[in-house]
């Protein structure tokens, strides 16, 4: 049984506002880019650079994509299957990195995401914009942009895209 | 699902595809500024080389160390091999250490599925004596892929010149390019040929010179000197003369077709032209290619899908 | 009390106080194959003589074997036994014992040994280490050349003087022409037999397994079938100019077959065996890369194969020969192109026979006793009919029994056979031999020394 927890129109309001929240807290510091997690967090990352576009068109935030399946602190565990590929086509040493995912849960594959970037440059600082933060957090990781907390059981199933989120419960 | 990658024909296509689109990850992480991703964090790989080949076990060793593994070397001329420890031996003894995969080569045929029944670890073969080379077919295969912008080679004509009878490469590649839909054509003289070929996917032809025009992929093999001891050819001129790639012959190419070689190159023998005046030669490609594909290779047989099943086996 | 003073026996003496200590032996109710046929009756032996046959024969040690076989000892034309020279492989003695276990009364041992058969000192020595294993009559062959090395001519009078009467060079061929004519005709004169390993070495450098479209996907150096046919056809010819008798060793090709069968129509005095390897195995079986599968000849093809029982069901090919090839563990355990080839042939030889050809039981005792006895020039004593008087040199089987082959029960000391862990039909149960400490070498699967 799905719920529909967040409609079209609350994703795109939420995204307009993430947007604001950052370019107000980014106001005259570094450099700023956007880095989607793939797959979940590529959609995002896009409508966020869209939103920050038409918002403030000077700020000129590029948007990038990485894969974290091979920095996953669960290989051997279970299959990795790497998803598409990273593409990162900016200079990230010295700027202010923004990671967007989907659906924020235990945090490693944030954790995962933070390693991947350090690959490609030392950033000045790293922040998280996620649409949903589902709890269940398993390592010290907090958002810095949210959309919608939403408490979850830990075997609910939640999807996010443009169109809505929709949490759906295990008969319990 | 799989546990060594041996032979191409083991691999089957659908493992082809599936290294092959992996490689495309690793060609990425290669172009990062620290092109290193932990994911094979703690799995060590060892290089089994008992044929001396510097270029293809630093291929390996990089790819392995670019994939956070740990690297051991076993060269033949330091190992026990030589004071009468069999082979089985050595291989139980290393395997011991605990480790993840071997990475052998030999002169050989058959050694990696020999190793395979002594150990636990994965077995890659980087070359067993004419029979397989299958990370050689598979750089040339992704090679191709990248520069003509296809996955599928249907339509496509692969011509391989040369010593096909001792060639591993040939052998590889012959399966590995039927797989993906191209026609292959074999050209050498009837010394260099394998004695019963009738049931390979395969033209052949005596006359590189009537193949020329419609080759879409050329493939100078490597000719060794030792042939011409051992009575395959009468001399190296004339062999250079009836299948060298020289200034004549690569123009009648089609224009758009490329040239291979798997490495290292006899100038003055197959190779009679300066490929790097050629526009269309994919030799360096060939050799920029080998540490992705080789990364590919690792990651999917120790943590990729394939691997998970036999952890989950062991687990049990 | 003083001791009363015994005088040491003598061995001949002691013999036959042994042998008259042990009650005569009723073999009950079994199925007796010779050359006469097949015919019911018991046989009773005693003192390594067959004393009678007939009907509910009593008085004795009473063995039941109904349901098998009475038949003269199996005779081995092609046995390796490694001593002197490589003992970690087999001895004389074990050797002798996989033998018995076989069903084989007597191993023609071959010359490729450290030092080679070649002098009368190394034939007498291994005569000599069989008697005292005591469990099969080994048989030494003699080189053909000094050495084996093809160049000069051993000398065959005074080995044929001491009891030679093969003699061959197995694990080559004779390269030069010139010399193997001269072998013949002086062999000739001399009454022997020369057997022939056909392989013209040229044609077969490095091959580890048959030249075919199998070894073309391996990327293995290939062992044409012409290196062994030009040499069947050679030596023919060569018997036909000499009118030597000639005895064709492991024959693996069709081809091979066909040229025995022609110069047997032609009434040319040559004789040839088959492996039961050779007659069961074929080349596909080395995609497994597994050295057990490496042999000289090598595995060849499923038409060579019907060839090969063909002309062991036509008489055109007249033995069966194990070319029992043990080899260590560790030799084994190589590169296929380093691994010696050969495997263990003594244990598994009947009941792989059994298993690949269509024959009665007269022509399979024809072709594992009689006529390699006959080859082997020791009818006298081994494949004679079991009739009053003859040694007893005899073999009991169960046709019908299936068996697994199990390495630890090997009685060789090698292991090296691809039948291990497979299942085979027919099986020894007890094997005769008159040179024996006892009448029994093998009894109930049990070697008895």
């Amino acid at each position: 049984m799905s719920n529909i927890v967040m409609s079209a129109d609350d994703v795109r309001r939420a995204v307009t506002r993430i947007a604001h929240e950052i370019l107000e807290r980014q106001r005259g510091g570094a450099q700023l880019v956007l880095v989607g997690l793939q797959r979940g967090g590529a959609w995002l990352a896009d409508s966020i650079g869209a939103a920050i576009d038409a918002i403030e068109p000077a700020a000129r935030v590029p948007v990038g994509y990485i894969d974290v399946s091979m920095h996953r602190d669960d290989i051997g565990l279970r299959p990795v299957v790497p998803g598409a590929i990273s593409r990162i086509d900016f200079a990230v040493d010295g700027v202010t990195v923004v990671l967007v995912d989907d659906v924020l849960y235990t945090g490693r594959t944030v954790r995962a995401a933070l390693e991947g970037i350090n690959t490609y440059g030392r950033p000045r600082s790293v922040q998280l914009a996620v649409l949903v933060d589902r709890g269940h957090r398993e390592l010290p990781i907090r958002p810095d942009y949210v959309g919608k907390n939403l408490p979850t059981h830990m075997d609910d199933d939640v999807r996010a895209t443009a169109d809505g989120v929709t949490v759906e419960g295990k008969p319990r | 699902m799989m546990k060594h990658l041996r032979s191409i024909d083991e691999l089957g296509r659908d493992g082809l595809m599936r290294l092959l689109d992996l490689t495309h990850h690793m060609v990425e992480v290669n172009h990062r500024p620290v092109p290193k991703v932990p994911a094979l964090r703690g799995r060590t790989v060892v290089s089994l080389f008992f044929e001396d080949s510097t270029r293809t076990r630093l291929s390996f060793e990089t790819a392995a160390k670019r994939l956070s593994a740990d690297t051991m070397t076993f060269s033949v001329s330091t190992s026990s091999v030589n004071k009468g420890e069999s082979l089985r031996d050595t291989v139980e003894t290393i395997s011991d250490m605990g480790i993840d995969a071997f990475v052998v080569r030999h002169k050989s045929t058959g050694i990696p599925w020999q190793i395979s029944e002594w150990t636990n670890a994965s077995v890659v073969n980087a070359g067993d004596g004419w029979h397989q080379h299958p990370t050689q077919a598979l750089v040339d295969c992704f090679t191709v892929r990248e520069a003509l912008g296809k996955e599928r080679f249907d339509g496509l004509t692969l011509t391989i010149v040369g010593d096909i009878m001792h060639s591993r490469v040939a052998r590889s590649n012959i399966a590995a390019f039927s797989m993906l839909g191209a026609r292959v054509v074999l050209v050498a003289p009837p010394t260099l040929l394998p004695p019963d070929v009738s049931h390979w996917p395969v033209e052949v032809s005596y006359r590189l010179d009537d193949v020329l025009a419609r080759t879409d992929i050329l493939y100078m093999l490597r000719l060794q000197s030792e042939r011409m001891s051992q009575g395959h050819v009468p001399n190296l001129r004339e062999y250079a003369e009836t299948y060298g790639l020289d200034a004549v012959r690569a123009a009648k190419l089609p224009p758009h077709a490329v040239l291979m070689h798997p490495g290292p190159m006899n100038r003055g023998v197959e190779m009679l032209v300066d490929p790097s005046l050629l526009p269309n030669s994919l030799i360096h490609k060939q050799v920029a290619n080998g540490v992705a594909v080789r990364m590919a290779v690792l990651f999917d047989l120790l943590a990729g899908e394939s691997s998970a099943a036999g952890l989950a086996q062991a687990a049990s | 009390m003083t001791k009363p003073m015994t005088r040491p026996m003598t061995s001949q003496a002691a013999l036959h106080a042994t042998q008259q200590a042990i009650p005569r032996v009723v073999l009950r109710g079994g199925r007796i194959v010779d050359s006469r046929g097949e015919r019911a009756g018991d046989v009773a032996v005693e003192n390594g003589v067959v004393t009678e046959v007939g009907d509910r024969i009593t008085g004795g040690d009473i063995v039941d074997v109904s349901g098998c076989v009475v038949a003269p000892g199996f005779v081995d034309l092609h046995a390796h036994l490694r001593e002197p020279g490589k003992e970690e492989a087999e001895t004389i003695e074990t050797g002798s014992r996989a033998g018995a276990k076989g069903g084989y009364t007597a191993l023609v041992a071959m010359p490729n040994t450290d030092p080679p058969q070649d002098s009368v000192a190394v034939v007498d020595f291994v005569r000599e280490q069989g008697k005292r294993a005591g469990l099969v009559e080994v048989v030494p062959s003699g080189c053909i050349t000094l050495g084996r090395k093809g160049e000069a001519l051993a000398p065959m009078a005074e080995l044929a003087a001491a009891g030679v009467r093969i003699f061959t060079d197995d694990g080559n061929g004779v390269q030069d022409e010139l010399l193997m004519r001269r072998a013949m005709e002086y062999g000739k004169g001399l009454g022997v037999t020369l057997a022939q390993h056909c392989e013209v070495a040229t044609l077969t450098k490095g091959a580890v397994m048959n030249e075919c479209s199998c070894c073309t996907t391996l990327g293995l150096p290939g062992w044409p079938s012409i290196a062994e046919e030009l040499m069947v056809f050679r030596d023919i010819e060569l018997a036909r100019l000499t009118g030597a008798r000639v005895h064709f060793l492991h024959l693996s090709t069709a081809r091979s077959v066909e040229l025995v069968r022609a110069a047997k129509r032609d009434g040319l005095p040559v004789t040839a065996e088959v492996t039961p390897h050779h007659l069961s195995l074929d080349e596909t079986r080395l995609a497994s890369f597994d050295t057990v599968y490496k042999v000289n000849p090598p595995l060849r093809s499923p038409h060579d194969i019907a060839a090969l029982r063909a002309g062991v069901l036509d008489g055109t090919i007249d033995a069966l020969a194990t070319d029992h090839a043990p080899h260590p563990r560790r030799e084994k355990e190589l590169s296929l192109d380093q691994a010696p080839p050969g495997m263990l042939g003594l244990e598994t030889a009947l009941g792989v026979a059994l298993g690949v050809l269509e024959v009665d039981l007269a022509h399979l005792v024809r072709v594992m006793s009689i006529n390699p006895a006959r080859i082997a020039g020791i009818s006298d004593r081994h494949g004679r009919d079991i009739e009053p008087g003859a040694p007893a040199n005899i073999v009991v089987f169960d046709p019908r029994v299936e068996w697994q082959v199990e390495p630890g029960k090997l009685a060789s000391k090698s292991r090296n056979t691809p039948f291990v862990g497979t299942t085979l039909r027919g099986r020894v149960r007890h094997t005769l031999f008159a040179g024996g400490r006892g009448p029994f070498s093998v009894r109930d699967g049990e070697a008895q020394a």
